[in-house]
């Protein structure tokens, strides 16, 4: 999907990766029967995202007779203001915001990932609402470009509010979940509202956050997911009430848990802190100050969540009766990879945000 | 008013009636037989404006097999909606609202049937004057589907090759085989089995020409695919899911799923041997337009084997289950 250049080949591939992804949550069922109904509310939410999509690249279609996504980018601004491209901007743009579960369309977010099985939370955290993410940034800036009438509003009072709202209350509603699984799904939703408001700049700098943190909240959540699943794995379960001690009976997972969920608040030397670090560069030159107040503030609520965890594993002693052993070295190992990743981009993030800002400069420069 | 207008008008009105009585209907039997009404008034529309091809698909996927895909699940679950729980104000203002926007995106469209329109004068113009020199089939829509878009083709049988996969590790995963199964035939309805012995041989042949004939009329892999399960499915649904299996064992159906697909593929990665790009078929054959052929009919056997064997593995892993509603009860 990534590497397409037609637009129709995108919602194919959108498709396969998706009809994929409803089949491995409903998997989760063998744990948890609740996963079918998670699963299938995932089938009609992204089946309607997706039919919107296909409705607005029809649209797209039928004002300027091609598909190819360069060439759509040359026809599409020389039509200039008209009433049914700026309609299939609105399908496109709610249908993938519906895929990457933008705030308020995320309702079926968190129950896919908490029943999904762990192995799967894994993949989905990591990459299946990137995908979404990445087609919104290909057709926003390369087909429609900047100077599509309704870019400008749509990115300045659609998108970054809700980008603003999805930072604090998905992170605030994360703070009162019993099962860290779903706590980390709500944390996800908020994460997605940090990219999505890179994205909202519409500068350089922003997107370059936005690329970054889709880079680097796959690493730290994919580390989380995984070291949860470690938890799972032993007990069956990953609410609060199984953490308690866990910090003395799985201490490599605990650590390589609390590792990730460092990277995740924004501490300096992980990939968390780059990516917050650009976020907040790009809102203060957008001029938007209190924007970048806001994202720190945002950071105090993962403060909280993750706390909570580590409270419950380090501050409390295990229940009665159990032993202390770790997950097995098949299952430690890449979560420690990913831990490792998590620390190495953080310190040496050269690669990283040279990548992402030559991804920026050439998403903006077919867009001027 | 032209008759073409009438025509459409009315037709129309049959579909938001059709879609009107789904939404209010609670008997699912009912909704289930509506909505393969919906599909059907759907295909006449797209007939009527000449896209025959899908109309063709939509006859089939709509009214026929989805049909017949959804009575299985009733016959597993139930044949009555449950009244809803929630408010249905929210999904009425969405529905409102994006009914409101496509309306609003006609406002600037151009005018139905202009040749002026931009879609008939930036790519569609290609692909009429240079289907007859570069690829020698008649049917343009086949061309276009096969060869000029292939790499969409190969993309949306991978959508069915997901979604039956899909659908038969969860079946199989979660529900187990009753011992036992209690073997419903329907052979003893004496009419039933002439019928289906008569038609079965018929459908098959259709099927065929659907298949190979893509070139020159309507059809292709897709309806060739589902008109060929069809006749599987009727004669499980007459003679018994056992006998069948006999016919035809799902572990091959199962593999062929698989087949399908690589064929298409394979062909891709032929192309890529003779250092051309990915499903350019040019190179199969003696000259381009002979290559070109060739490629288009073993990618439409690919979608049909694939469209095919999803669906009578399908069949078989919901028939498997053993129905709480008997024959009778229908």
């Amino acid at each position: 999907m990534v590497i397409t250049g037609d637009a129709f080949n995108a919602f194919v591939f959108l498709e396969i990766a998706s009809l994929s992804t409803y089949v491995l949550v409903a998997m989760g069922a063998k744990r948890d029967r609740r996963a079918l109904t998670a699963a299938y509310t995932y089938l009609v939410m992204g089946t309607i995202g997706a039919t919107f999509f296909v409705i607005g690249v029809g649209l797209l279609y039928m004002m300027t007779g091609t598909l190819n996504m360069a060439d759509l980018a040359e026809r599409v601004p020389a039509i200039g203001a008209n009433r049914t491209l700026v309609v299939a901007f609105a399908f496109i743009v709610t249908g993938l915001g519906l895929k990457l579960a933008l705030f308020p369309m995320h309702l079926w977010l968190p129950n896919a990932y908490a029943f999904a099985p762990s192995a799967v939370t894994v993949f989905l955290a990591a990459t299946a609402t990137k995908a979404a993410v990445y087609l919104l940034l290909r057709f926003l800036f390369t087909i429609f470009g900047t100077s599509f009438p309704t870019f400008e509003p749509t990115l300045t009072y659609l998108l970054l509010p809700l980008a603003v709202i999805a930072m604090f209350a998905a992170s605030t509603v994360a703070i009162f979940q019993v099962d860290i699984k779903r706590m980390l799904a709500y944390s996800s939703i908020g994460q997605l509202g940090y990219m999505v408001l890179g994205m909202s700049f519409a500068t350089v700098t922003g997107l370059t956050a936005t690329i970054i943190h889709l880079f680097n909240h796959a690493l730290m959540k994919g580390a989380l997911f995984m070291a949860l699943g470690a938890v799972v794995m032993r007990f069956g379960d990953a609410t609060i009430d199984t953490m308690r001690g866990l910090g003395r009976v799985m201490p490599w997972t605990m650590a390589a848990f609390v590792a990730g969920g460092l990277s995740l608040i924004g501490m300096p030397l992980t990939v968390g802190f780059i990516s917050k670090w650009l976020l907040v560069t790009a809102a203060l030159e957008s001029g938007l100050w209190p924007i970048a107040v806001l994202v720190v503030a945002s950071s105090l609520l993962a403060v909280i969540y993750i706390w909570r965890v580590v409270e419950a594993a380090y501050f409390e002693p295990p229940p009665e009766g159990v032993t202390a052993g770790e997950a097995p070295p098949a299952l430690l190992i890449p979560t420690w990879i990913l831990i490792g990743a998590n620390i190495y981009f953080g310190i040496d993030a050269s690669l990283t945000t040279r990548v992402a800002g030559e991804a920026a400069r050439a998403l903006l420069k077919t867009a001027s | 008013m032209s008759i073409e207008a009438i025509i459409n008008i009315a037709l129309f009105v049959f579909l938001g009636l059709t879609a009107f009585a789904i939404l209010k209907l609670r008997a699912l039997f009912a909704v289930v037989m509506l909505s393969a009404v919906f599909s059907l008034v759907s295909a006449a529309l797209l007939v009527h404006l000449d896209a025959v091809d899908v109309a063709f698909t939509e006859a089939a996927v709509g009214a026929g097999i989805s049909t017949v895909l959804m009575l299985a699940t009733l016959a597993l679950t139930s044949r009555h909606e449950k009244a809803p729980t929630r408010s249905q104000a929210l999904p009425l203002i969405v529905v409102f609202l994006t009914g409101f926007a496509l309306v609003y995106g006609t406002l600037d469209m151009p005018r139905f049937g202009d040749p002026q329109a931009p879609i008939q004068v930036h790519v569609a113009p290609k692909y009429i004057a240079d289907t007859q020199s570069e690829i020698g089939i008649p049917n343009i829509v086949t061309a276009v589907l096969a060869s000029y878009r292939g790499f969409d083709t190969l993309g949306e049988v991978t959508v069915i090759f997901t979604a039956g996969i899909g659908v038969l590790l969860l079946l199989a995963a979660f529900i187990r085989e009753p011992e036992g199964l209690r073997v419903q035939t329907m052979d003893h309805h004496l009419v039933l089995r002439v019928v289906t012995k008569v038609l079965i041989g018929p459908i098959l042949l259709f099927a065929l020409y659907v298949q190979f004939h893509a070139d020159y009329g309507p059809g292709g892999g897709f309806q060739a695919g589902i008109i060929f399960a069809s006749a599987f499915i009727i004669y499980a649904l007459v003679f018994g899911l056992e006998n069948a299996r006999k016919a035809v064992p799902g572990r091959a159906v199962r593999l062929l799923v698989a087949c399908g697909v690589l064929l298409y593929g394979g062909v891709g990665f032929v192309s890529f041997l003779f250092g051309k790009n990915y499903l350019n078929y040019s190179v199969l054959g003696a000259d381009q337009v002979a290559g070109q052929h060739l490629g288009i009919l073993l990618v439409e056997f690919g979608v049909g084997l694939t469209v095919a064997a999803v669906m009578v593995s399908t069949f078989y892993a919901f028939s498997g289950q053993n129905p709480p509603i008997g024959d009778e009860d229908w």
